[in-house]
């Protein structure tokens, strides 16, 4: 590599890292409880107590868990229900408004084989939606989330640069070399390389998944005005819903119409993942993978008949997938705890890179390299 | 010794290959294929363990 090529993509990776450092920490460091925030919040949160089914235990009527959760919050609205994916356990989600601002949601949980209803679950806030704001949106909805998702491009670049500038140093050295006995900054600049090097390939991927998730909200909106508003279209000009028919039934339907698959969640005619004269019935496979792949069944609230159902457009399906592979929570527990360990290895590859321009900052760029390639070229006779 | 490109990636690649092999593991199924991904990705944590552990002596050594 030329000494101008080498020039450029130091300052490629100098910049790139110097940008988005401080935000790639917070993002680190707010990630870590975020990986187990099923465990924490299980721990914390008061959950239903499953009863083991008997024989005079009654079968679920989903229309019934439905006016029993209204009767618990009298003036609203069902927007979905939902369903767990390891535990007999469903939820319904109300609130004052079929499209309010997310956080005025209150969930209320039951047993999906007898339809007992729990208590609602207290509404979300503190550390972990303090975690979770931080690490997605910063508290300023689209707006900061594309700009951690520009972040999250800055890393990818830092990335490829950090591969590029990390030739010419390991010319001389064995892999995973650390030299410890002369001076810190000489051990911390190969603790950065071997670091580095060796998380590479998850931190790309789950830096490019992360930068997918930013793009949520734009992606929904494709969908809605695409593929949905296409399923939706023989209703465009249909009249209002009178009422709202059979859940029991239209999720039948579904369930039918989509056999060896399990739902997800279903959204109520008037939300945003439905039209405003169908149940949504969000179907999933049954392998991590498939689990994450949902296949929209849409019913019609009145009738409970099928109308629609296809499989979700390629750009939707891109983003259930960069979701597991972002948060790490598709593989057990030992997954989330090599989540965990990888995730410090990143703050220790940010923070020395830090360290490391922070020491060296005043001496000047073209001696920095000069000196990296001199002692190159000084060993290449010998070669 | 100058060593070329294949020399100075031929361990970094097959990390990425074997954590990318780990990544995708989990996610076709569980049981065999979560214990594949876990080896396949503790590959990189096992090796800086080990660089860890080379300090440690190392500065003893020095000590």
């Amino acid at each position: 590599m030329t000494a101008r090529a080498l020039r450029k993509w130091y300052l490629v990776h100098k910049w790139t890292s110097l940008i988005s450092t401080v935000f790639l920490l917070l993002l680190c460091l707010t990630g870590l409880p975020l990986i187990f925030h099923e465990e924490i919040e299980h721990y914390f949160e008061p959950h239903p107590e499953l009863r083991p089914l008997t024989a005079d235990s009654p079968q679920i009527d989903y229309d019934k868990v439905i006016a029993g959760a209204l009767a618990a919050r009298p003036g609203e609205v069902v927007r979905f229900v939902s369903f767990d994916p390891q535990d007999p356990l469903g939820a319904v989600i109300t609130a004052p408004t079929l499209v309010p601002p997310p956080l005025e949601a209150h969930v209320q949980p039951f047993d999906t084989r007898t339809g007992e209803l729990f208590a609602p679950e207290p509404p979300d806030d503190g550390f972990m939606t303090l975690m979770f704001r931080l690490h997605t949106d910063l508290f300023l909805g689209l707006p900061g989330y594309l700009f951690l998702g520009l972040m999250g491009l800055l890393l990818v670049a830092s990335l490829v640069s950090g591969v590029v500038v990390y030739t010419p140093f390991m010319r001389k050295l064995d892999f995973a070399t650390v030299r410890s006995g002369r001076s810190s900054r000489l051990k911390w600049l190969d603790l950065h390389n071997v670091l580095g090097v060796v998380t590479l390939a998850w931190v790309l991927v789950v830096g490019a998944t992360g930068v997918i998730n930013t793009l949520a909200l734009p992606i929904l909106g494709m969908w809605q005005s695409g593929q949905l508003a296409e399923m939706t279209a023989p209703y465009v000009d249909a009249p209002p819903l009178k009422g709202l028919g059979s859940l029991h039934n239209a999720l039948q339907t579904a369930r039918n119409a989509a056999p060896g698959m399990e739902p997800s969640f279903i959204a109520f005619p008037g939300t945003q993942f439905s039209s405003q004269h169908h149940y949504a019935v969000f179907m999933r496979g049954t392998t991590p993978l498939t689990a994450r792949l949902l296949k929209p069944a849409l019913v019609d609230a009145s009738t409970g008949e099928l109308t629609d159902m296809r499989e979700m457009p390629l750009y939707v399906k891109t983003l259930l997938v960069s979701q597991p592979l972002h948060f790490g929570d598709y593989g057990g527990l030992p997954l989330k705890i090599i989540w965990t360990l990888l995730d410090i290895i990143t703050i220790v590859v940010l923070g020395s890179g830090l360290y490391l321009w922070l020491g060296r900052r005043k001496v000047p760029l073209e001696k920095r390299l000069a000196e990296l390639q001199t002692s190159d070229l000084e060993t290449e006779g010998r070669a | 010794m100058r060593r070329g490109l294949w020399m100075i990636f031929r361990w970094p690649l097959l990390v990425a290959l074997l954590s990318l092999f780990g990544l995708i593991s989990a996610l076709i199924g569980d049981e065999v294929y979560d214990l594949l991904s876990w080896l396949s990705l503790g590959v990189p944590l096992l090796l800086l363990g080990v660089v860890w552990l080379r300090l440690r002596r190392s500065k003893r050594a020095l000590g």
